[in-house]
């Protein structure tokens, strides 16, 4: 049972696709302006990791090593395809703006990544969850980054007006940085320095020492 | 068993039936899904047309608003007159498409790089008390990597912008994407097309923001930023259709009181 539970808390913090692992940054940048399309976005890649993990694990025994890498990514593009036309049937404003980034979820790492790391080696129902508790570990950055840049970036969540702005006669000045792709590189770096002073077992050991200097005229 | 995985027939007999039952999935994802996508288009061509002529549709029924408030028909360009549909015709981007519907331009007439313009185009009116109030009129035009399809719509002095945004293009997110940014959208409101008393279109976009009072001032639009393809495509998009090969004749006509 705590197993299970492992596969799906696990990811939130103690081993984060994004904070830990570094991947799938680039979608991350790009799809946390608002709240909207980063719950949207977290669902797409929760659906698309988990039944992927699932399907590569329920064929693994049978998967030709040599091809695998391909067996992987098509049963991967085909659930990114299969998610994208139903985006476009039930939320198509959202899906508009997400534009390429849906289709992107194919290159997302963390899809890939767990396929290959997990699901090749287990059975297809922690696979599932594996795969499940990665996209809800990706899910948690996005929704810290674009809780962040949302709520000072336009002062609004889920498009509801929290801090009433300066050009709508309110007394909040937006930082429109926070609505541009850096500042989420600065939100998710701040993020890591956060889950690292909690859990100091994810900073990583130095490649190298600098000796002390042993010549005194050189100080 | 899994030595034998490796083999020739095993690869190709896996990947066959892999690739089969994935696109057995997607297709029947595509086919399912295909009518509710086609009304959510649908929906969204109505709820730019509406913005375009900037009439709030926020928690309303669009279909009924459109009905309501909006008269479609359809116009010859050469004449500029209305014209029933012709036989055949779907819409404006598949009628663009065969022959007998649409025309060639030459290298020259061809501005916006759209190759052909169907010779029916469909026009959006408003009415209020029976009398014009505003015109939305369908535009499109090559940007940078792709075509940009959008609605103009003007005052009933069919000069003035009232509106004016795309609905479907496939710019760079962030830089000819910008497209879609309401505060660009916004400086279009109030600006001019034509100068007085000619049918030539003058408005356009240029670099550096606009200071009004500044000549011409009315006729200019600040650029894209990071855009210079996105931005001429607009402005030739937008010179296209205003021009001769677009409706002009329709304004004037319209203008004269007649069509």
């Amino acid at each position: 049972m705590s197993e299970t539970r492992d596969l799906i808390v696990k990811p939130i913090i103690a081993n984060n696709p994004i904070a830990l692992q570094i991947l799938g940054v680039c979608s991350a940048l790009a799809v946390t302006t608002n709240l909207k399309t980063a719950v949207v976005m977290t669902l797409a890649v929760m659906a698309v990791t988990a039944f992927s993990s699932m399907f590569v694990s329920l064929i693994r025994n049978h998967m030709p090593s040599a091809v695998r890498i391909i067996c992987q990514m098509t049963i991967i593009a085909s659930l990114v395809i299969v998610v994208d036309q139903i985006l476009k049937a039930v939320a198509y404003d959202t899906s508009k703006q997400l534009s390429v980034f849906v289709g992107l979820i194919i290159t997302n790492c963390i899809v890939m990544g767990r396929a290959e790391a997990f699901a090749m080696k287990n059975p297809p129902l922690p696979s599932f969850l594996d795969g499940l508790g990665n996209g809800v570990g990706y899910g948690a950055v996005l929704l810290f980054v674009g809780f962040i840049r949302e709520l000072f970036g336009a002062g609004t969540l889920f498009g509801i007006e929290i801090l009433p702005l300066v050009t709508n006669d309110g007394w909040y000045m937006s930082n429109g940085l926070l609505l541009l792709p850096p500042s989420a590189f600065f939100i998710i770096g701040l993020g890591i320095w956060l889950i690292r002073a909690y859990d100091p077992s994810q900073v990583e050991k130095p490649d190298f020492v600098i000796c002390k200097n042993s010549k005194k005229e050189a100080v | 068993m899994a030595a034998n995985n490796d083999s020739i027939g095993r690869t190709v007999t896996v990947t066959l039936l892999l690739c089969l039952v994935c696109s057995i999935i997607v297709s029947a994802a595509a086919v399912l899904l295909k009518d509710t996508q086609l009304k959510n288009k649908d929906l969204d061509r109505k709820k730019n047309i509406l913005a375009a002529a900037k009439i709030d549709y926020q928690g309303k029924d669009v279909d009924a608003l459109f009905n309501e408030k909006i008269i479609a028909k359809h116009v010859d360009l050469k004449t500029g007159k209305y014209v029933e549909k012709p036989s055949g015709y779907k819409d404006a981007k598949r009628a663009a498409k065969e022959p007998s519907l649409s025309t060639e331009l030459t290298r020259e007439q061809d501005i916006a790089s759209i190759k052909r313009t169907a010779n029916v185009m469909p026009v959006y009116l408003v009415n209020k008390d029976d009398a014009l109030e505003k015109v939305i009129l369908p535009v499109h035009g090559y940007g940078l990597w792709s075509t940009l399809y959008g609605f103009l719509a003007l005052e009933n002095d069919l000069n003035t912008v009232v509106g004016f945004g795309f609905y479907s293009h496939a710019e760079t997110p962030g830089l000819g994407g910008e497209v879609d940014n309401p505060k660009w959208k916004a400086l279009w409101p109030g600006k001019k097309i034509y100068a007085e008393g000619s049918m030539e279109p003058k408005i356009g976009l240029v670099k550096g923001t606009v200071v009004p009072g500044a000549p011409n001032a009315e006729f200019k639009i600040d650029a894209l930023s990071g855009a210079t393809l996105t931005s001429d495509g607009v402005t030739k998009l937008v010179q296209f259709w205003m021009g001769g090969n677009g409706f002009a004749n329709f304004l004037t006509n319209l203008k004269a009181g007649e069509s």
